[in-house]
């Protein structure tokens, strides 16, 4: 199963990623699991100094901005 | 657009620009202790972030990801080594500012770590970043 992560304290930005991330693997038609992660000292386990980012199966994959579900979908594969 | 700057070193939520990171090359000479030093003074004063050269040279994903997406780095090194130079631009990093202490006439293992050394490194370094 996938393991897909979102850091962030839940601005729009964290929000829109999620749905992108999980959009993106509805279309590859992957199981997987989508975690929230919204503790800042959580966050920064991650060596992540900007938010909100994307970590698929423990790989920080996107810092910093919003991708798009055909822009996610390589890095869930 | 949001943007929360939650401390130093803490992450901050996407806004129009990525952070300004320092990297120190922390040698083991007295001006690799000075180089650590004033990046953190760097921090201290908010010219930029100190950030994990380890964590770029082990190309931890986190580190590597968040560096990318760097509005400015800045690379400090002690002596003409260039170690922290020579890393960055080993991971893919090309475009940074570099600061070597011995061109600011501080002699390897010759320059005591002093408050007026750091100093000195701290200012120039954040003039580069400006």
């Amino acid at each position: 199963m996938k393991k897909i992560q979102i850091l962030g304290t839940g601005c729009p930005k964290c929000k829109k990623l999620t749905e992108s991330a999980e959009a993106a693997a509805k279309m590859l038609g992957i199981e997987y699991e989508i975690q929230k992660v919204t503790d800042i000292n959580d966050i920064m386990k991650f060596g992540v100094m900007l938010t909100p980012a994307l970590v698929v199966d423990g790989q920080v994959k996107v810092v910093g901005k919003v991708l798009s579900p055909d822009e996610i979908k390589p890095m869930l594969i | 657009m949001e943007t929360t700057i939650m401390g130093n070193n803490r992450p901050q939520e996407c806004c129009g620009g990525g952070p300004t990171l320092i990297f120190a090359c922390s040698g083991a000479a007295d001006v690799g202790q000075i180089a650590d030093q004033a990046a953190r003074r760097m921090t201290k004063n908010g010219a930029g972030k100190m950030f994990c050269l380890a964590g770029v040279g082990g190309r931890v994903s986190g580190i590597m990801k968040t560096t990318e997406s760097a509005s400015k780095i800045l690379a400090i090194d002690g002596c003409e080594l260039d170690c922290a130079k020579e890393l960055l631009k080993q991971a893919g990093f090309a475009d940074f500012e570099h600061l070597r202490i011995t061109d600011l006439g501080m002699q390897k293992g010759k320059t005591d770590v002093t408050e007026q050394t750091i100093a000195k490194v701290a200012e120039q370094g954040a003039s580069l970043l400006k």
